[in-house]
């Protein structure tokens, strides 16, 4: 069982590093998460993005929630940003798309040009 | 929504929209009396008399990128379905209390779901808010206070991929025990 104390001693090593908090500089990772991005599935593709950026253990990443981003039929839609790069849309995003997208575009820096919002949505 | 879960995530998060900065989650799954029911009540600016008397008409909404508000008449829908219902008590400057019923055994009631992906999500992503989150099954129970976790941190986030790993194997565990 996991036990409060447990806590206490990630505490302690995490607290040793220099930088404690992520900085503001970082890539941010928006997810729409209104009730309509909720009711798509937006829960389980934020879940995986937290999940993956936690066990690579890549730091100045940030996930974050947004409400509506207007366009409900496209959700669950995903925003990437990175520090001096255009802001890329992913939409309909899945869990198992999620990982592809840390994997390339977060880790080695290539959108996944398939999940990118189009001129015909 | 599939789940229960999804519809507590949503309510959850207008509590959030409302600038609470403390909410309390409450889910019981009582097989024995054929109920399984939540409660979100926060401390946020609530609702004013004539907003409460409308809320669960989808056209009332507080947001503008859409005209109409979904969270509240979709939740009503869902247990009405099942032969249940939800009751709103709310007073502006103080908080909302929003209780949801459903009946077990219905064949349309929606599993609960994932709670502990809805209440990792909610933790994390609002640290300036705090949870208190119990879920009992039968004679069980399972009880997080976030409070706990933020004196024993001192001011490391949620966010650090090694604490936000360890609270949502923490919730994970609670979770499956319940269940034992
Ligand atoms: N906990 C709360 N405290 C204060 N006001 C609330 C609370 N919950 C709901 N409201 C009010 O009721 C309105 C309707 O809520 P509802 O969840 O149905 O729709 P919404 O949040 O506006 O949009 P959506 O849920 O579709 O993203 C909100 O806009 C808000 O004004
Ligand atoms: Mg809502």
């Amino acid at each position: 069982m996991k036990s409060l104390a447990e806590l206490e001693a990630i505490r302690q090593k995490v607290s040793h590093g220099v930088n404690m908090r992520k900085d503001d500089h970082a890539t941010r990772i928006v997810v729409g998460m209104a009730t309509c991005g909720i009711a798509a599935g937006a829960r389980p593709v934020m879940n995986a993005f937290v999940e993956e950026i936690a066990k690579r253990n890549l730091e100045h990443v940030s996930v974050v929630q947004t409400g509506c981003i207007g366009m409900c039929r496209l959700e669950p839609i995903v925003e990437v940003m990175v520090p001096g790069e255009e802001k890329v849309t992913y939409i309909k995003m899945t869990p198992e798309k999620a990982q592809k997208v840390v994997a390339e575009h977060i880790v080695n820096g290539r959108p996944v040009k398939e999940y990118i919002v189009g001129e015909n949505d | 929504m599939k789940e229960i879960s999804l519809h507590i995530l949503d309510i959850m998060q207008n509590s959030v929209t409302a600038n609470a900065d403390l909410i309390e989650l409450i889910v019981i799954e009582d097989e024995e009396n054929d109920i399984l029911s939540f409660s979100v009540k926060d401390n946020g600016k609530g609702m004013s008399e004539e907003l409460l008397a409308s809320v669960t008409d989808p056209f009332t909404t507080g947001r503008t990128t859409r005209k109409v508000g979904l969270g509240i008449p979709l939740l009503k829908h869902a247990c009405e379905l099942t032969g249940g219902g939800i009751s709103i008590k709310s007073k502006l400057g103080e908080g909302t209390l929003i209780t949801a019923s459903f009946v077990y055994s219905n064949i349309d009631r929606q599993p609960l779901g994932n709670m502990s992906e809805t209440m990792h999500q909610l933790i994390t992503s609002f640290e300036d808010v705090d949870f208190i989150y119990s879920h009992k099954v039968g004679d069980k129970e399972f009880f997080v206070d976030t409070r706990e976790f933020k004196k024993i941190l001192g001011g490391v986030s949620f966010k650090e991929n090694s604490v936000s790993l360890w609270i949502l194997e923490y919730l994970k565990e609670g979770e499956a025990e319940l269940y034992n």
